[in-house]
């Protein structure tokens, strides 16, 4: 048998166990290395799902684990990007309790931004000379979006905290949170609609001048211009721009 | 390609329990080794940890993921990005380990084992070569343990590795408690083992502890160093000199304080072999 058969055969054993038989290797041994693909994949999701895991528990937790890994062959060559689609796994697993898979994608979410790409935010002070008219915001690279149903950043925030979280509870309708990282630290933030929206546009390259525009609810320009004033200064205290720049011709 | 000169010295590994320890003081170890995939990010809190205790110590580079035995080959990306980090810390060396760990598209992120075959052999070095030019330096590869053997093994593992030291130039990085787990798995002789290593491709020897499974001992990197491993450290150390020794800690971690005096028996034990050096 060739090396490339061999390893194939190896990787159809690991998968499908004694569905796949290895010819020429000890079954002990074999059993030595299904047993550590599988362990070391769902410790690899306890970590990463740190505090889904704290919620759901040991059992609930490790049986969607490895109902994951059974269902999820790993094929980048870094750990860190298995278990991506482990928050629809569990949405699927779970369907009648939302905060689970809401807590799985904040859960993922921030430790993307904890290794994300590096960029320093601008200072208030050097936005002085801005000509706001053509201005467009740059983004630090971390920041991502995404809806929740539920109450589970209250819950992941107490988690983080070792505190007693709250019960579960479904919101009236889906928010919005925004998830960067700071410096070195990965943040959380639940925002209102207008500031999702006002995100929106401006991560789409939209001016600053054209986010007032677009923003207008009911004729209002003025009360529209303030909104992108607060979201602004939201976004600057929380050092998610990276750049200001003007607008291409 | 430069060659890897002879490091004497006794070095732990970053692992991120220890960091703060490492980040506060310069004089704890003579050198960090890091799991290179780790710091293989596009930013954050760990490269800036890297970068940091770089300042103060020098790092060695291990990792895991080159799958050096894999039959359709070492992926470019992958390499590039591994230089791109080497680029960056400067490392004493780079080295992975003398395995597979997928095929296909598929990658367990487990140190799978190599028939040692002619084929597997011209395979290896292939691949070395290959690695080897796009890192612009000379590989460092370990001996993983094993648990199983190949019913079409053409050689021994040391015959292996000799050969493969020998053919591409690349450096052996010694790992005695491996040694010791697939001896006892599969019924070789430590011993001769080591007799059969070549001396002058040696460059690092790794220390750990293991455990017993049902029916195999088990590379576990969760217990002290136990008693055989340090007589087989001896051993090595008396065949190949005093080289640079880490001790493996990768779960069940203990304080720091509790490792730096567990890397001091090390240093004991290399202790007649360094003078003698």
């Amino acid at each position: 048998m060739s090396l490339l058969d061999t390893q194939r055969g190896f990787r159809d054993h690991i998968l499908a166990g004694v569905d796949a038989p290895l010819r020429g290797a000890s079954e002990r041994g074999l059993a030595v290395y299904r047993h550590a693909y599988r362990a070391q994949l769902i410790a690899n999701l306890r970590d990463t799902y740190e505090k889904t895991w704290a919620w759901l528990g040991d059992n609930a937790f490790d049986s969607a684990a490895r109902h994951h890994v059974e269902t999820h062959a790993p094929e980048s060559w870094t750990l860190s990007e298995y278990g991506g689609d482990f928050v629809q796994t569990l949405r699927t697993l779970h369907p009648d309790d939302p905060e689970i898979a809401d807590l799985a994608w904040l859960d993922w979410s921030l430790r993307r931004a904890f290794e994300g790409p590096n960029a320093d935010a601008v200072k208030p002070e050097a936005l002085a000379q801005v000509d706001w008219d053509n201005a467009v915001l740059i983004f630090v690279p971390t920041l991502v979006m995404g809806k929740v149903v539920t109450n589970s950043a209250a819950i992941w925030g107490a988690l983080a905290e070792e505190k007693t979280p709250p019960a579960a509870e479904r919101l009236a309708s889906p928010a919005s949170v925004r998830i960067w990282r700071s410096d070195l630290t990965p943040k959380y933030r639940t925002i209102e609609s207008f500031e999702q929206r006002a995100l929106i546009l401006a991560m789409a390259g939209s001016s600053f001048a054209d986010l007032c525009s677009l923003l207008v609810e009911d004729g209002d320009t003025d009360r529209a211009a303030q909104n992108v004033g607060t979201a602004l200064a939201s976004w600057l205290q929380d050092g998610l721009i990276s750049a200001v720049r003007g607008r291409q011709a | 390609m430069t060659a890897i000169p002879v490091f004497k010295g006794f070095g732990l590994g970053l692992r991120p329990p220890h960091f703060n320890e490492f980040l506060e003081r310069g004089d704890l170890v003579d050198f960090v080794e890091v799991i290179s995939e780790n710091f293989m990010v596009p930013g954050g809190r760990p490269l800036h940890v890297l970068d940091r205790v770089r300042e103060r110590y020098p790092v060695a580079m291990h990792g895991v993921s080159m799958s050096i035995g894999s039959a359709d080959g070492v992926k470019i990306d992958y390499l590039r990005r591994l230089k791109a980090l080497a680029d960056r810390v400067d490392p004493l060396w780079v080295s992975d380990h003398l395995c597979w760990t997928g095929v296909d598209g598929f990658n367990s992120h487990d140190l799978l084992p190599m028939p040692y075959t002619e084929e597997a052999m011209d395979l290896v070095c292939a691949n070395i070569a290959r690695a080897q030019d796009v890192l612009e330096r000379p590989l460092m590869m370990e001996n993983a343990s094993t648990y199983l053997t190949f019913a079409d093994d053409q050689m021994t593992e040391w015959e292996f590795i000799s050969e493969m030291c020998r053919r591409t130039g690349c450096y052996l990085l010694l790992d005695v408690n491996n040694i010791y787990v697939s001896g006892t798995n599969h019924g070789f002789d430590p011993d001769t083992y080591l007799a059969g290593i070549p001396v002058d491709c040696v460059r690092q020897m790794h220390l750990a502890g293991h455990s017993q499974g049902r029916d195999l001992l088990i590379d576990t990197h969760d217990e002290p160093v136990p008693d055989p491993v340090w007589a087989l450290y001896k051993k090595a150390c008396e065949r190949f000199g005093s080289l640079a020794t880490m001790i493996e800690r990768d779960d069940n971690i203990p304080p720091l304080a509790d490792l730096l005096a567990e890397l001091d028996v090390a240093r004991q034990k290399a202790g007649d072999w360094t003078r003698a050096a």
